[in-house]
């Protein structure tokens, strides 16, 4: 084995290094420098970039011993140590003030290959950012904010001043705390590489796990040998179906996915499990796995929902192959058909995407002495996690521990169950402490994808442009297992008729399991789907009856008093018209004299035009169709003074925890840094439900906001009694209670209350208004939030690229409760919608995932990125904590219809077929058919 | 994966460690392609890597003679950024600065672009419109050959085992001629060039002199467009021109439809406008302003 000699941070080390290792398991795993990140192992996302002898490489590609004798820097060395004072880098400092760093996962990268170009370059532009920091992918999107940040800190490095902070402007209805820009609590441990990640962790003892696939979409496994696996050095257990002690399945909503396939049984997708490894090293479980051989019959593959629903298509379960028909009545379509002057129907396909999230999962199970198991993990639904597991070990629920991580982005991808199980197992067998690491390979083969559709609309409208009728047909591909599917699909019905009271409204879904990998939750929820089918047929028929697309929208949209396509009369809270006009007028502004959904040649430039595009949307917050939907959370007064929330609720980087400090501050009176926020952990948070539907601003905000107002009232009568003051003369204020004249600070409240025996902790479940099923009318959620997008495209017509320039996004949030973290989910859902639109295609060929790299699967990258032009639009919803409600999704679901839409208006294709393929903008349109699926194929 | 990791200084060195390995050994430079083929499989395993990063010789970019030299080991960022391959070869400059992205331009080498043989290589492909020789040492010693002759076939190198690029020499530009560079990439999939296209060429009056148009993917291995050269040469580059060149280069070109990537339609037809994009852009810059 070789030795090398390599300074690290300053520090020499001298190291015996192993076959294959790169300098980023030296730094992560030898010698625990967990800031340097690993995305994908193939030099694609940037996230392990470090800097050797001051020039910055990918640390994942680069073999340790290329370091011997060099000098290495990392992100844990950016931030000085003064006296006892920890002094952030400029950049650092930056990234923290500008919310540059989301989820966290990619930022020491970002951070490391913009101090590289600093060095270089002390005032860089724009362009020279984007040049280095090309290949630093960021999945939050957080582009904008990280070029606002290199350059701020670019200037304090040449000034010596501080980095100028942002301009953030407050929100309307702003109160003492809430409203106003806040940096996230974690930003600080996310900037300096010290936030920790699950793969972060390591425990004593710890075994590595490995997982042999199925790799085969369908199939009855004949024969499973693992002798040649249990028989390599360094192995320490072996796990098939025939040693599972208890549940054979999981599942979020329907336990229909096999733990383990076991022999005899079905093989429904390639990522199906057969079998786990327990070794000493990460390497020897891969290879292990690799040694067991699987005999598998195959059986046709059902590649898409068509096939699936065939008459002879054999049933992949039990209950057969439809999972779900799912249907929306509203008035009586014929009716409304007849009705129309105008009738126009199309379909619409989107394929597969994934979450991509920067991190892929990890999870690691470690026994305790007294006979519990604690998982640790990023996920989205830590109590589900923990129901999983103990039935998997066949255990109460209370023994098994869900210890939530730092998470590296999920979107919707850290739903469904993913390493918990196998690790908790591979554990409970050896009593070892278990990592299970998914490479980016098994991460795009197994975890659940956003469902493919298929979506035929036909639309009816008076002449005037009023929408009479709309009735449509999707069909799901929910994949292999249910996963979320069900509710996905049907968000995606139940929007399809667009964010518009239409008076006729017929839609039929069928979710349908196929050998693909199986799909569920991904930010949109469905929504996305059909907003792309819907909004591009709006655009048709403004075309058809020579409307402009805005005035049609502003026809049509919803407003107070509306009736959804499920019944429901929205009474409050409706800002879509607003939103539509504040984008209407700003791009009208932008295109000055211009018709902005004309074509504009460049000048000098003739083939390469320009136009504008437009769309809307509209998402559910919340669960809704009458599943209640109920959070938890403990508010408490910590002997040092300080207020802890605690609620189960994700941060998947979204900002939930700086939004539930926020509430809880502003209710009870004190500062921002007067609360403290714990979450996603199973034994000392309680449930706050799933993070999904956009639902946690509104359900927890309102848990955390009624537990921190029931707190403060046992604290003022409690406090009343005791010093003989009328509780109407106590007021909280940020140091303490005020009780008449006299300051009694928080930490003698808590003195206090634990001298009288009263614990200043409160506990306060909180229930959503109550939602009504599909079918029986009524309020199906209890809010919406709303969009308007414009997006400016290019197109060179003589190559088809296509460039997105400009969009201008609106978005009606309640209220803003954290401006800063709104704006990078704004300006991160604008950068999602492009890549559904331009970048992304997974593709799955007769159930194999082609698209089984990062390296094939691509995220926006800078360059992608246009300017990003928010308007926040404020319509508070009078139930939600200080008015706000979800933002996760909505801005996300428009931009790929409105990018559709302006290349149209540009080059007069029409794309019915996502991702945009630039070859059929080559393609010279023929008069009076300019209708073309992205293959090339004319409609 | 490797065991031995070696780290000659000079070439002879390396070649001695070649020829003492065998077959085990592979000469690693970035490592952008070869570390990815190692752990994702696609390369069969090694007992040792040799690390030619550090022969001073291999890094060396400079005026020798007549001629620029570029080391095989120079990184991408440094090519791109000097100004030397900046005056005589800007299609090389525009080229590399444009390959993958900047933390592994700091690493990835011309060397490894051309010894890894895709038929689409950025880097060779400007580098044959450049008319680069490249140096090939071997145990027998050094020659020096064109650039068309180290492909066997896509992916496969004519270079020995036991043979490495020490570095490749160009010409000097001289008045009145220039290069360009220009590459189509696709947004989706992987970020190879669904086509690039390098020219240099020289003017004589309003008349094409001499050109050297490179095209890739053009055919299994990188190829120059000779027939579409024979057109230009001796013409001005106007439309009637242009679209012979055109169709003599599509007449020669073996273009493939790359599954999931691009249809041979397409890149039919982009070739024809990336030819005159970059014959246009040489042909200004070679205007002597
Ligand atoms: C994210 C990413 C993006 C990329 N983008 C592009 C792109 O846009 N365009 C493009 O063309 N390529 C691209 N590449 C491919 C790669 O970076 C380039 O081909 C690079 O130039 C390879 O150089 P290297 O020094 O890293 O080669 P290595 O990986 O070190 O070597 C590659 C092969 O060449 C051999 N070799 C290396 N040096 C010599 C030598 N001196 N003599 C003989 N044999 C030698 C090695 O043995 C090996 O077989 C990309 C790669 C990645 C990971
Ligand atoms: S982990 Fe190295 S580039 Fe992604
Ligand atoms: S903050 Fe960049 S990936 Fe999440």
């Amino acid at each position: 084995m070789p030795t090398i000699t390599l300074t690290v941070n300053g520090t020499p080390h001298t190291l015996t290094i192993d076959p294959g290792e790169t300098l980023a398991d030296v730094l992560r795993y030898r010698l625990g420098l967990t800031g340097t990140k690993i995305g994908c192992q193939e030099g694609e996302c940037g996230a392990c970039t470090v800097e050797v002898n001051g020039e910055a490489v990918l640390s994942c590609i680069y073999p340790a011993e290329r370091a011997d004798g060099k000098s290495v820097l990392t992100i844990e060395r950016l931030a000085q140590q003064r006296d006892h004072e920890f002094i952030l880098h400029p950049l650092q400092e930056a990234f923290v003030e500008h919310g540059a760093t989301q989820c966290g996962f990619c930022t020491p990268g970002q951070i490391m290959a913009a101090h590289a170009l600093l060095e270089h370059n002390p005032d860089p532009q724009p362009e020279d950012i984007h040049h280095v920091l090309k290949d630093n992918l960021c999945r939050c999107g957080a582009y904008p904010a990280i070029e606002d940040a290199i350059l701020a800190a670019a200037h304090s490095l040449r000034t010596g001043e501080p980095p100028p902070p942002p301009e953030i402007p407050a929100s309307a209805y702003a109160g003492k705390v809430v409203g106003r820009p806040h940096i996230r609590p974690d930003a600080v441990d996310k900037v300096t590489g010290r936030a920790r990640y699950t793969d972060d962790l390591v425990f004593p003892d710890m075994l590595h796990a490995a997982v042999r696939r199925a790799e085969v979409p369908h199939g009855i496994l004949r024969r499973l040998d693992v002798s040649k696996a249990r028989a390599l050095k360094g192995v320490v257990a072996v796990m098939t179906a025939a040693d599972l002690p208890a549940a054979r399945n999981h599942g979020v909503l329907i336990d229909d996915w096999p733990i383990l396939v076991g022999v005899g049984e079905r093989i429904r997708y390639v990522g199906d499990a057969l079998a786990i490894v327990a070794a000493e090293t990460r390497a020897i479980a891969q290879e292990a796995a690799s040694l067991i051989e699987a005999e598998i019959e195959p059986l046709p593959v059902l590649a898409d929902p068509l096939a699936a629903l065939a008459p002879d298509a054999p049933p992949l379960h039990p209950s057969g192959n439809l999972l779900k028909h799912i249907k929306v009545r509203k008035g009586d379509v014929e009716r409304g058909f007849a009705e129309a002057d105008v009738v126009l129907e199309h379909t619409f396909t989107t394929p597969h995407y994934d979450h991509a999230f920067l991190e892929p999962e990890a999870s690691v199970a470690v026994p305790t002495e007294d006979g519990r198991m604690e998982v640790y993990v990023g996920s989205q639904i830590p109590y589900d996690d923990r129901r999983q597991v103990a039935a998997a070990l066949g255990w109460p629920e209370e023994r098994v521990h869900i210890v939530g991580q730092t998470m590296g982005g999920g979107f919707g991808g850290k739903e469904d169950i993913a390493g918990q199980i196998h690790a908790a197992l591979l554990a409970w067998k050896t009593g070892r402490p278990v990592k299970l690491l998914y490479d980016r390979r098994e991460s795009l083969i197994a975890h659940p994808k956003r469902h493919a559709t298929q979506i035929r609309v036909r639309i009816g409208a008076k002449r005037d442009g009023r929408l009479t009728a709309v009735q449509t047909e999707l069909y799901g591909d929910t994949g292999a297992y249910a996963s979320l599917g069900e509710k996905v699909m049907t968000r995606a019905t139940t929007h399809s008729a667009g964010p518009y009271d239409v008076p006729h409204v017929r839609a039929d879904c069928y979710a349908v399991y196929t050998n693909n990998p199986p799909a569920g939750a991904f930010r949109g929820f469905g929504v996305t789907q059909s907003n792309f089918a819907v909004e591009s047929m709006m655009d048709m028929l403004a075309e058809r009856l020579g409307l402009d697309p805005v005035e049609l929208r502003r026809k049509n949209a919803l407003r107070v008093g509306s009736t959804t396509s499920t019944g429901q009369v929205l009474r409050e809270s409706v800002g879509l018209l607003e939103c539509i006009d504040r984008v209407d007028a700003e791009v009208r502004r932008l295109s000055g004299e211009a018709d902005p959904f004309a074509p504009r040649p460049v000048p000098g430039e003739p083939h390469k035009v320009r136009a504008w595009g437009f769309a809307a949307a509209f998402k559910n917050t919340g669960l809704g169709g009458g599943a209640p939907d109920d959070a938890t959370a403990e508010v408490e007064l910590l002997p040092e003074g300080v207020f802890e929330v605690r609620i189960s609720s994700a941060e998947l980087g979204q900002g939930l925890v700086s939004v539930l400090q926020l509430v809880a501050a502003e209710e009870i009176g004190v500062d921002a840094e007067g609360v403290r926020v714990l979450v996603m952990d199973t034994d000392r948070t309680p449930d706050g439900g799933p993070t999904t539907a956009s639902r946690q601003t509104y359900v927890s905000g309102n848990a955390a906001r009624m537990a921190a107002r029931v707190l403060v009232s046992a604290l003022r009568s409690t406090l009343a009694e005791r010093y003989d003051v009328p509780p109407d003369q106590i007021w909280p204020q940020p140091e303490g209670l005020l009780l008449g004249e006299r300051l009694l600070r928080w930490p003698e409240v808590a003195a206090e209350m634990h001298a009288l025996g009263r614990e200043p902790r409160v506990r306060y479940t909180y229930h959503a208004p109550e939602t009504k099923p599909l079918g029986e009318g009524g309020d199906m959620h209890f809010a919406y939030a709303f969009a308007a997008q414009a997006a400016e495209v290019e197109v060179n017509t003589l190559t088809g690229e296509v460039k997105v320039l400009r969009v201008v996004t609106a978005v009606d949030v309640g209220a803003a409760i954290n401006p800063l973290a709104l704006k990078g989910q704004i300006e991160g859902g604008v950068v999602m919608g492009i890549g559904t639109a331009l970048t992304e295609h997974f593709i799955v060929e007769e159930g194999r995932v082609v698209t089984d790299r990062l390296a094939r699967y691509r995220m926006p990258a800078f360059e992608q990125v246009p300017e990003i032009i928010p308007i926040v639009v404020e319509h508070p919803v009078s139930t939600g904590p200080f008015g706000g409600k979800g933002v996760g999704e909505i801005v996300s679901v428009p931009t790929a219809p409105a990018i559709t839409n302006a290349i149209y208006h540009a080059v007069g294709v029409r794309l019915d077929r996502l991702p945009v393929e630039q070859e059929a903008l080559t393609l010279p349109p023929r008069a009076g058919a300019k209708l073309f699926s992205s293959g090339g194929t004319r409609v | 994966m490797w065991h031995t990791y070696l780290r000659p200084k000079t070439v002879e060195e390396a070649l001695q460690m070649l020829a003492e390995a065998g077959e085990a050994a592979v000469l690693i430079a970035g490592g952008t392609d070869l570390m990815l083929d190692l752990q994702q499989g696609r390369h069969p395993p090694v007992q040792a890597l040799v690390d030619i990063t550090e022969i001073p010789e291999l890094r060396a970019l400079e005026i020798r003679g007549d001629e620029l030299f570029v080391g095989a080991g120079v990184p991408l960022n440094r090519v791109a950024a000097s100004p030397l391959v900046r005056e005589h070869a800007m299609a090389l400059a525009e080229a590399t600065s444009q390959m993958a992205g900047y933390q592994i331009r700091n690493v990835a080498t011309l060397g490894g672009n051309v010894a890894h043989a895709l038929p689409a290589a950025d880097g060779a492909i400007a580098l044959l419109a450049l008319d680069a020789r490249a140096e090939v040492a071997s145990p027998h010693g050094r020659r020096r050959v064109p650039l068309a002759d180290l492909y066997l076939g896509p992916g496969r190198s004519a270079l020995k085992h036991e043979e490495m690029l020490v570095g490749f020499w160009l010409p000097l530009t001289r008045q009145k001629a220039a290069s360009a560079f220009r590459r189509v990439m696709r947004p989706q999939g992987v970020a190879l060039p669904i086509l690039n296209t390098a020219v240099w060429l020289a003017r004589e009056g309003d008349r094409i002199a001499q050109i050297r148009i490179a095209v890739g993917p053009f055919g299994p291995v990188p190829r120059r467009a000779t027939a579409a050269e024979s057109v230009l040469c001796g013409h001005a580059p106007d439309e009637a021109t242009l679209n012979a060149a055109v169709e003599a280069l599509l007449r020669e070109a073996r273009f493939r439809t790359s599954r999931y990537r691009a249809t041979e339609t397409y890149r039919r037809h982009l070739a024809g406008i990336l030819l005159r994009e970059t014959v246009g852009k040489a042909w200004q810059r070679a205007g002597g302003e």
